[in-house]
């Protein structure tokens, strides 16, 4: 299926292997992506704050962008992107006047954006519209043994009237399907649906890091080898900031953090290499060593 | 009738026992609210089961819980839906809410926590001078402004699982900053700047609120306190420029800007400019002490091959930057900033009947294959 893409702005810059990994395993999932090489940052909430015409504006471009791309849908790669762009799509689809007022904006550029655009985090695609049975099915590595607590990232899992989870109730607890699926054992522990604090770390660094610490500790306490997430933000902080955050917690950490995209990659036959996986602040070479150990299907 | 399974969180501190989980077995209608099994408990079975509750229509808001997890009010909580999200199924475990002390099984001491932040933001109207002969006009707009804030009946239940206060306990939280609001949107209110300073340099106020959504979601009278904290923030920046001392201003401006001259995101520029404004904020004692501490995380990020140093130094422009820009300069432009809030407009009542019409169609037809 061929989907407008949007990889957001942390993806090629602070965490690239998750753009690059995305890249290798969408042909292999069958999703052909179409770059939206023209879109413009989502504001992360940010924009919003300080203006909320402004914010919108600029998301109803993307919108906009992606409509005329051809793809059947939108998808994103990370849940603030899912998240600021769903807050402004909700104001946008629910008044006529107010969209109006937007599209005025964007006709300079001769852009507009038409009630209803659907808008993906990879994730919420791979299982809704790809489904566990066929990625079930396309796994040649399965992650025996492997033992992954899930981390989903505060802006795909509320508000869940906003997410759509009328019509798909079970979005929060796809990381735990995905991780079975493949093979690997999904660990469960207190932090999986709470906040990694990335959005304050400039502004409150203790509040910040004690968030991430902790919940990093906790997936340690619970066994995991690893974290996964399908947020770009939640990793900076999880993963870039690891070690100042052993020192909010006062105690040892050092538990790799994968983008949702390499975990999917390992299982699809790919190496920790291609999949950016030394690109990372806290080593992945453990979980690399038990997928080198592992089996994978011709 | 149904039979419900209630397992209830039990802690007397007089006992010196520890807390631990009660077994209680209703038989009721699952139309019924949970509030009224655990009253069915109390009253056929154990007498002493501690709960705080009143009006038993989510006027009050006495009886917050933990219902499966999740903070919630037990009367407007129904026990097929409770039992729904159950984590065995079957099982609806109730437990006293969070971030507050436990005073007896499902009661906490909202006092300790609540009622003491809600006191900090200082809630009652300053007026600016003596009151008007007659009453106060005030224009309509700026009271329905305001009135998603009054909606708030203080039940605690958003401080119940605020990520923030769980590990800042200091954080003033999401119900003492939407009465904050209630307050900085009142026009008859003369301390609008000086209750958005306060709560912009407390290092545990307006920029303690990571943004999670918990308190959006859990609300049980659609407050959305964490919006009423970007609307104070929005206040605090765009009509006072408040330079507070935790980054907010310049974080927020650093980002705005560096979208309205990229398009996207120049993470490296966002860091620096968030803690120092130009050559010469950046020279100031404070911001130095902030960049230093940040220089291994940057380091490390470097090293680890993230960051490659050109992605520090050069960052590329979209292609229509330019409309960007132009974008920025219209909306900017305008003399009064344009908010849309769904909770006091409501949704096109046009496009919500012709969109229920397909639905209710489809509904039928999924029916008709099932069948």
């Amino acid at each position: 299926m061929k989907v407008a893409y949007w990889p957001g702005c942390v993806s090629r810059g602070f965490t690239p292997e998750l753009h690059g990994s995305m890249e290798k395993i969408a042909p292999k999932v069958g999703i052909e992506l179409l770059e939206l090489d023209r879109a413009n940052c989502c504001g992360a909430g940010v924009i919003a704050e300080h203006n909320q015409e402004l914010a919108d504006t600029l998301n109803a471009r993307t919108f906009a962008l992606a409509q005329q791309s051809g793809g059947a849908m939108m998808m994103n790669i990370c849940s603030t992107c899912q998240g600021a762009q769903s807050e402004c799509q909700e104001r946008l689809d629910a008044s006529t006047e107010y969209r109006d007022l937007i599209n005025e904006n964007l006709a300079p550029e001769k852009l507009s954006y038409e009630k209803g655009i659907t808008n993906k985090n990879f994730l919420w695609l791979l299982v809704e519209d790809i489904g566990l049975e066929k990625l079930a099915s396309l796994v040649k590595r399965p992650l025996d043994g492997l033992r992954i607590a899930p981390f989903y990232g505060c802006y795909i899992i509320r508000p869940t009237e906003r997410l759509a989870y009328r019509e798909h109730p079970e979005r929060d607890q796809y990381l735990e399907q995905v991780i079975d699926v493949i093979g690997a054992e999904s660990v469960a522990y207190t932090g999986s649906h709470k906040c990694c604090g990335f959005p304050v770390i400039t502004m409150n660094k203790e509040t910040s890091l004690t968030q991430a610490g902790r919940h990093l500790g906790d997936a340690i306490d619970a066994g995991a080898d690893a974290l996964v997430t399908p947020c770009p933000l939640c990793h900076l902080n999880l993963d870039l900031q690891q070690p100042e955050a052993k020192k909010f917690v006062n105690r040892e950490l050092g538990i790799p953090v994968l983008h949702f995209p390499q975990l999917i990659g390992l299982a699809l036959g790919l190496e920790p290499k291609e999949l950016g996986m030394g690109k990372h602040v806290v080593s992945t070479k453990a979980v690399a060593a038990k997928v080198a150990a592992m089996a994978v299907a011709a | 009738m149904p039979n419900y399974v209630l397992n209830i969180r039990r802690f007397s501190p007089e006992s010196g026992e520890p807390a631990h989980w009660e077994k209680f077995e209703v038989e009721m209608e699952g139309h019924r609210p949970v509030l009224d099994a655990i009253l069915h408990a109390r009253n056929t079975e154990d007498g002493s089961i501690g709960i705080r509750c009143s009006c038993q229509a989510a006027i009050c808001g006495s009886c917050g819980v933990r219902i499966n997890g999740n903070p919630a009010l037990a009367c407007n909580t129904l026990l097929r839906d409770a039992v729904a999200t159950a984590k065995d199924g079957a099982t609806i475990d109730i437990e006293p809410m969070g971030n507050m002390p436990v005073i007896k099984d499902l009661i906490v001491d909202m006092d300790a926590v609540h009622w003491k932040k809600v006191q900090r933001v200082v809630p009652w109207l300053i007026p600016a001078g003596e009151p008007p002969e007659r009453e106060y006009v005030v224009p309509h707009e700026a009271m329905v402004d305001v009135t998603q804030t009054m909606a708030c009946i203080h039940c605690g239940v958003c401080v119940s699982d605020c990520l923030s206060m769980e590990v800042d306990p200091e954080f003033v939280g999401p119900a003492a900053h939407a009465k904050a609001y209630r307050f900085v949107g009142d026009p008859r209110d003369a301390a609008t700047e000086t209750r958005l300073r306060d709560l912009a340099e407390d290092p545990h106020g307006l920029y303690d609120c990571t943004h999670c959504f918990k308190c959006v979601e859990v609300c049980p009278k659609g407050v959305s306190p964490m919006n009423q904290i970007m609307r104070l923030r929005r206040r605090a920046t765009g009509d006072f420029k408040i330079k507070d001392a935790n980054n907010g201003y310049r974080h927020e401006k650093a980002f705005v800007s560096i979208i309205e001259k990229w398009g996207t995101l120049h993470e490296a520029k966002l860091l620096p400019d968030s803690y120092g404004e130009g050559i010469f904020g950046k020279l100031n004692p404070e911001a130095q002490k902030q960049l230093i501490a940040s220089a291994p995380t940057a380091v490390r990020g470097v090293l680890s091959g993230k960051v490659p140093p050109l992605k520090v130094i050069h960052h590329h422009k979209l292609p229509d930057q330019k409309k960007i820009k132009d974008i920025y300069k219209k909306i900017h432009g305008r003399d009064d900033r344009i908010e849309l809030n769904l909770y006091i407009v409501g949704e096109d009542a046009d496009a919500l009947a012709a969109e229920s019409a397909p639905a209710e169609a489809a509904a039928t037809a999924a029916d008709g294959g099932e069948s």
